[in-house]
């Protein structure tokens, strides 16, 4: 049977995970042989988290349509969790580095779930703009209070201060988390194999999620509140579990990321990183799932790409952003698109603007 | 009388709010778009000034001047060249081409002026205040501040009230495509708004940097979300709700580093801001919208 004969639903779907499994055996491949760089392996971490974290929000931003600025905060909760579970998991004797990561994504995902769940009540009473205000201050809020946590552990257990690390009282022991200066020695137990898995995970929970009777309640909900509302689809509830479940998975890319570096900082995960989160989302097309893939890693090597002219890249990085985003609007390209299209397919010419569609406004 | 001070303080940091939160809202108002770049454009008015008084020797006054203009003309080129072809695009596609215009910004001032901090040495060289025997000193600066920030925001009220410019601005933001069909040329209009609040960053730049004196090409993002945040406390799309969030921030924000702790200090900020956006959805004075079916 060929691709075509599929569903369009099923055909996306295993295009998407193709894309992940076929980039995994490229990268494995490709740096076998030597032609991947120092700097761009060391990025291969980071590439999956940013992914997960793309797919994640795409479902808050894309599928469920709402503004989301605060996604680097859950990310932040599922990172510092997951440092001191393992770091208590390691000084419980557990060895493998396996089950350390996995034990610390879990723990991750669940306290960012539930912190997202609790964030989500007083957010979803709102809307538009203000919701993504809300979620930005939330985001600082979480930031700001990561800055002064210190949690310790030693063999009576864990100690917990706000106001400085000597007052944990710990005589001996481990420093997790030191306030501003964040988790140190940490144990570099990501790997890019993990890394793929987790995004399959995310992908798998997303892509269920919506093409299950919960999520096309939740893009109803998205496409028209009122009229999926009267149809007695509760509203707030759908909205809270797109929102929750994106936070847990940003909450497991936290812990991958964290444990990639052996150093993190709460301002490391602030109002910027929920922003470059959202480009990734909206480059790759709202509620498009390869697209988010596709975007994030692109723009995740991109700026590693353009290190020779180190000073320029970023200024390269933002002129790449505006222009992928104004040139499509320009009358130039859309004569040139409606050409193309008309060459290629020979159908009637459809207006630009219906053809992007997806537009997640109400 | 301590009080007293922090509070002359944070309304003095509150009204720098309030001067950025107008641009915002402004903004906002009439090209219904989040300007996240707007806070860079407070950084470039700022850089501008430094420039000109500690390289060329500029005058203090002759700096704003030219800052001022500098702001003026980056906010309409900015304007034309990457929001206007977007007029008609979603929301989020602006707000990801304001947000690359305020990268862009940054890294530009990080290539021409580096990284290192640049120690901005105020502008306002008169003495502090003192008032009841010495017991409650306030600086010029702060004085300053207060009371640019109320000066502008009675001009602004004036011409959005009394001239015809300013009444075509506000017919805009009420109803864009109505405002075109009685000859309002809108693109001009949007010009003018971002030639305003652009104008009004760069006053915002200098008057901070004059409080705050480390400038660096990151200087303008947390205050630009500061004001963005005030924007919305005070009900996005309104002048006087711009002012009062800002004033209220500032004072808030003041209060809490003082009282309660000064690496919390922001987490309050944010709280009271969420505190307040559940009792009032649309912002202290915004006008709450009701939803036709």
């Amino acid at each position: 049977m060929g691709i075509k004969a599929l569903k369009p639903q099923t055909r996306s779907t295993i295009i998407t995970y193709a894309i992940v499994i076929v980039a995994f055996f490229a990268v494995t491949v490709l740096d076998g042989m030597g032609f991947i760089s120092n700097s761009l392996s060391g990025q291969l971490v980071p590439i999956c988290a940013y992914v997960s974290l793309a797919v994640s929000l795409n479902l808050v931003v894309g599928v469920s349509g709402e503004l989301s600025l605060g996604h680097a905060g859950f990310m932040s909760v599922g990172a510092f969790t997951g440092v001191v579970a393992a770091g208590c998991l390691t000084r419980m004797g557990v060895e493998s580095e396996i089950l350390l990561f996995v034990a610390a994504a879990v723990i991750g995902a669940v306290a960012a779930g539930i912190i997202g769940f609790l964030v989500g009540i007083p957010v979803m009473r709102l809307r538009g703009d203000y919701l993504a205000i809300v979620t930005l201050a939330f985001g600082e809020i979480i930031k700001n209070l990561l800055n002064n946590f210190y949690i310790g552990v030693d063999d009576a257990g864990l100690h917990f201060s706000m106001t400085d690390s000597s007052s944990l009282g710990m005589t001996q022991g481990a420093i997790l988390i030191n306030g501003p200066k964040g988790a140190v020695g940490i144990d570099k137990i990501s790997t890019f194999a993990l890394g793929i898995l987790l995004v399959l995970i995310t992908v798998a929970v997303v892509l269920n999620l919506m093409h299950s009777r919960d999520g096309r309640a939740i893009m109803a909900v998205r496409d028209n509140r009122i009229a999926a509302e009267s149809v007695g689809i509760n509203v707030t509830k759908y909205r809270l579990m797109a929102f929750t479940v994106a936070s847990a998975l940003a909450g497991a890319a936290g812990v991958l990321y964290a444990m990639n570096y052996s150093t993190i900082t709460p301002s490391q995960f602030d109002f910027n990183q929920s922003i470059l989160i959202l480009v990734y989302v909206v480059l790759g097309g709202m509620g498009n799932i390869s697209g988010s893939i596709v975007s994030a890693a692109f723009l995740t090597v991109l700026p590693e790409v353009l290190r020779p002219i180190n000073n320029y890249r970023m200024l390269i990085y933002a002129v790449v952003l505006i222009l992928v985003m104004v040139v499509p609007n320009t009358k130039i390209y859309q004569r040139l698109a409606d050409a193309v299209r008309s060459k290629l397919r020979r159908e009637p010419k459809v207006p630009v603007a219906a053809a992007e569609g997806g537009e997640a406004d109400e | 009388m301590e009080v007293l001070a922090n509070i002359i303080n944070g309304a003095s940091l509150g009204s720098v709010y309030a001067i950025i939160a107008l641009g915002y809202t402004m903004v906002y108002g009439i090209a219904k778009m989040l300007n996240f770049a707007h806070g860079d454009v407070i950084m470039v008015g700022a850089y501008i000034c430094f420039c000109a008084v500690s390289y060329l020797g500029l005058p203090a006054l002759a700096g704003v001047l030219l800052s001022v203009v500098g702001c003026t003309v980056l906010g309409i080129v900015v304007e034309r060249l990457a929001y206007k072809p977007l007029r008609n695009a979603p929301s989020l596609n602006v707000l990801i081409t304001a947000i690359g215009v305020s990268y862009f910004l940054q890294n530009a001032a990080l290539i021409i002026m580096g990284s290192d901090p640049k120690s901005f040495s105020s502008i306002i060289a008169l003495p502090a205040l003192q008032l009841f025997d010495g017991r409650l000193t306030i600086s010029a600066t702060a004085v300053i501040t207060i009371l640019a920030c109320v000066i502008i925001m009675v001009a602004l009220t004036l011409f959005t009230t009394k001239t015809k410019m300013g009444k075509a601005m506000r017919a805009c933001s009420e109803d864009r495509d109505a405002a075109q069909l009685m000859g309002i040329n809108v693109n001009s209009t949007i010009s003018m708004v971002f030639a305003i609040g652009s104008g009004l960053a760069a006053i915002a730049g200098i008057l901070m940097c004059s409080a705050y004196p480390t400038l660096m090409p990151t200087t303008g993002s947390m205050p630009g979300i500061k004001a963005f945040t005030a924007a919305v406390l005070g009900g996005i799309g309104s002048i006087p709700g711009a002012a009062l969030g800002g004033v209220l921030l500032g004072i808030i924000e003041i209060l809490a580093r003082a009282y309660i702790s000064t690496q919390l200090a922001d987490a309050v900020v944010f709280a009271v801001l969420i505190v307040m956006l559940l009792i009032r959805p649309a912002g202290l004075l915004g006008k709450p919208v009701n939803e036709k079916v």
